[in-house]
């Protein structure tokens, strides 16, 4: 059976425009050495998908600059593999005709091309703002089991859990996992099934609704091609079991980040030896932990030079901690350097920030202070 | 079609390593884990690939099996390539019988076909047993540039070690006028590197003559410079300086960890200028937990740490349980270390695991002798595995 994927590297930007100023939110570092497109690839190829289209919007140059020729999912093949799609605008028709994509819906009508071409019987559809580690053959079986139109993965959360702010769609699902409802109406208390956007459904009938989607003009893909069609076809909700987080603001990045120093969060996303999660290879020389280091809590990545105190931080590749510096509850992306004596508290670093001697900074967890990419303070 | 390539490199990556004992069992000696993430092998390869040389014919003879599993098609060092690229050369049988390498002369003179096709004005030949970071194309350049039959790599080592190296005696515009293959008394300090460039009509013409005499044991050190030498060829020394060690026996692979520890250490893979590319385990970032101690200790992605790593080298995914303490150990990947363990002034080969309250090896300042624990041995609670022991699991015998 021949399964392709479809990933959205742009669609939730916006939410976190401290991280996306420079990138989309596909290639936002997270976790010492992934981008958040690692998770969505990496379950993809880990259920056998080698055939996955990525659409992109704007921002994409880290994008394509992380995936390459994409060698290190595996998908680098001569046939399928993983194509970047760009928006699609045609240069001699009218410019409104032709306008870049403001919707998840618009966005697949410019994947026509490679949704008409991909040849597979099943299409499974990601974001790229949501961190997890799923057995997307389990979704397809599933899928196929309900004779469903359309499979939404949901995940049943504390609504206190989700950020007030956030369009995350709820779904409102029967006992039958049947879902009745879907809207973005938030209620106040209680536990809800929050749809994580990741879809399963059969290609022909992805075809089918997108010509109806462009014939009647529908813009909106939850509102229009599910929520007009809830009654007449059967949609059918998966429920996740596993750890789950969506990512749709710094400070739920940070609390995110923070989750993975619970062992059981970090074995429950990378434990399982049959389902890795894949990344660009920087071929990074080990830590190195020099006299005087110490480390509690935190989560590190390969070449980074420790000579000072780190709690409860999570630092990405090549991180220079110099002597006398204490670094407490911060994220410190790639290549960021701190001086001697300085102190860090909840701060996230961008890449190749540097933090000069004495620097004493301070942000709270529900609102970290954010340095710049490249930027010295 | 086979491009022209100026240089081709032979690496001899056939060594058994004997002296490396249970490390090498299952293994060839340039498969053996080095510095938490590497292989012996990544340096040379590496080295060629950072030296702008993208063809390398790799022999191998001994254990290939992870060797050839190891290399691949050569991706991890950029050498995947569709013109040129990593290969490697096995012994072969030809329609007039075959035979396995019988030295490191006759490896290369059965793969003459290899270096031919590539039209080689050179040939760069390298062995698989050095950790050392070189920059070949100037050795190349200096190659040339005398218009050498021969290049040869040296290295100043102390007198009283010279009689343990292959020894050149040079003029003073560097050309070879001696060569004595482990000198009882050493006239010169100058040590060769097992590294040697030749031009290719002369390499040929030598491997062929060398080939037909029957008494020869068809060794680069033994037989070819010595005949070369004997018939008046130029031979030059191209001098090194810089970090070179052979990694043959036990202590001296340790201490070649050793040497990427300390506030200086005399090998620093952190250069990003000369990186060292290896085959990449995806494993997940490395992980401190909140009791835990790491001091002056290399660590690998992938490793839990809930104990104390003190003067360590530790490999991808190992782990250290809460209350275990290494120290002056090499762990290489997927050990696990119990919960109360101590491991001290050891090696540890890949996914050795230790129960609870098990004692390897013992303080370094109490004994000279490193404890080796093979692969895959497992040692069950309260197990005592003394200095100087050699351990090997059973299942692999």
């Amino acid at each position: 059976m021949k399964i392709a994927g479809l990933i959205f590297s742009n669609i939730h930007d916006h939410s976190m425009p401290e991280l996306t100023r420079m990138r989309t939110m596909a290639s936002i570092p997270f976790a010492c050495r992934y981008r958040l497109i690692d998770f969505a690839l990496s379950n993809m190829v880990n259920s056998g998908i080698t055939n996955i289209g990525v659409i992109t919007h704007y921002n994409y140059q880290s994008l394509m600059d992380h995936i390459g020729g994409g060698k290190d999912w595996d998908l680098a093949r001569r046939s399928g593999g993983i194509k970047i799609l760009p928006p699609y605008i045609a240069a001699y028709e009218n410019a409104a005709a032709s306008k870049l994509y403001t919707s998840r819906l618009e966005a697949l009508y410019g994947a026509q091309n490679f949704i008409n071409r991909c040849g597979a019987e099943y299409i499974v559809l990601s974001d790229c703002d949501v961190v997890l580690n799923i057995d997307l053959d389990d979704v397809i079986e599933d899928h196929i089991r309900s004779g469903a139109f359309l499979t939404l993965v949901t995940k049943r959360m504390d609504v206190t859990d989700l950020h007030l702010a956030n369009e995350r769609d709820i779904a409102v699902v029967d006992e039958n996992d049947r879902i009745t409802e879907i809207d973005r109406y938030i209620p106040t208390k209680g536990e809800v099934d929050v749809s994580t956007n990741i879809m399963v459904l059969r290609r022909s009938d992805l075809q089918n609704a997108l010509s109806e989607g462009l014939a009647r003009g529908y813009s909106s893909f939850h509102l229009d091609i599910i929520g007009k069609n809830l009654s007449k076809k059967l949609f059918h909700a998966y429920r996740f079991n596993g750890w789950y987080s969506q990512i749709d603001s710094l400070s739920k990045y940070f609390s995110t980040s923070m989750q993975l120093l619970n062992t059981e969060v970090r074995h429950c996303l990378f434990g399982d030896p049959d389902r890795e999660i894949y990344t660009k290879i920087r071929n990074s020389a080990p830590t190195q932990y020099k006299e005087g280091a110490a480390v509690s809590n935190s989560m590190i990545a390969d070449g980074c030079v420790i000579e000072g105190k780190v709690e409860n931080s999570i630092l990405f590749r090549g991180v220079h901690v110099s002597r006398g510096t204490v670094i407490r509850n911060s994220i410190l992306l790639q290549d960021t350097y701190v001086g001697a004596n300085v102190s860090l508290n909840c701060v996230i670093t961008d890449k190749n920030a540097s933090v000069r001697d004495d620097r004493v900074l301070s942000g709270h967890e529900t609102m970290p202070f954010f340095i710049g990419k490249g930027i010295t303070v | 079609m086979f491009k022209k390539k100026e240089c081709v490199a032979m690496l001899l990556a056939g060594g058994q390593g004997s002296r490396l004992y249970a490390l090498t069992k299952k293994t060839a000696k340039p498969a053996v884990s080095f510095g938490g993430k590497y292989r012996i092998i990544d340096f040379p390869l590496s080295n060629c690939i950072n030296s702008g040389l993208d063809t390398v014919g790799v022999l191998t003879q001994y254990q290939p099996l992870q060797l050839n599993e190891y290399i691949g098609n050569g991706l991890p060092w950029d050498l995947d390539r569709t013109f040129g690229g990593v290969k490697i050369l096995p012994p072969y049988q030809g329609q007039k019988g075959g035979d396995w390498y019988k030295g490191t002369a006759n490896a290369i003179w059965q793969n003459m076909e290899f270096i031919n096709r590539y039209r080689a004005d050179y040939v760069l030949i390298l062995s698989g047993d050095h950790i050392y970071k070189m920059n070949y194309s100037k050795m190349l350049a200096a190659h040339k540039q005398s218009g050498a039959d021969c290049t040869i790599a040296v290295i100043d080592v102390p007198l009283e070690e010279a009689s343990r190296f292959g020894i050149m005696s040079t003029r003073e515009d560097g050309s070879i006028f001696k060569f004595s293959e482990k000198p009882k008394n050493p006239d010169s300090t100058k040590a060769s590197m097992g590294i040697y460039i030749f031009t290719r009509e002369k390499l040929e013409s030598y491997l062929r003559a060398d080939a037909e005499n029957p008494k020869s044991e068809n060794d680069f050190g033994k037989n070819i410079i010595p005949a070369m030498l004997a018939a008046g060829e130029k031979l030059m020394a191209y001098p090194f300086a810089g970090y070179w060690k052979d990694v043959g026996t036990i202590s001296s692979l340790w201490e070649a960890n050793m040497d990427l520890l300390g506030a200086h250490p005399a090998l620093s893979l952190l250069d990003e200028t000369w990186r060292i590319y290896s085959r990449h385990e995806a494993a997940p970032p490395q992980y401190v937990g909140s009791e835990a101690t790491v001091e002056n200790s290399s660590v690998t992605a992938g490793c839990e740490i809930y104990g104390t790593v003190r003067n360590s080298v530790l490999g991808t995914g190992v782990v250290v349980e809460r209350g275990a303490v290494v120290e002056d150990s090499v762990l290489m990947n997927g050990v696990r270390v119990g919960e109360g363990s101590t491991v001290r002034y050891s090696i540890l080969d890949a996914n050795v695991s230790l129960g609870k309250n098990v004692r390897v090896g013992e303080d370094r300042a109490k004994t000279d002798q490193i404890a080796v624990i093979g692969a895959d041995c497992a040692i069950p609670d309260d197990g005592i595995v003394p200095p100087g022991a050699m351990l090997e699991d059973e299942k692999n015998n």
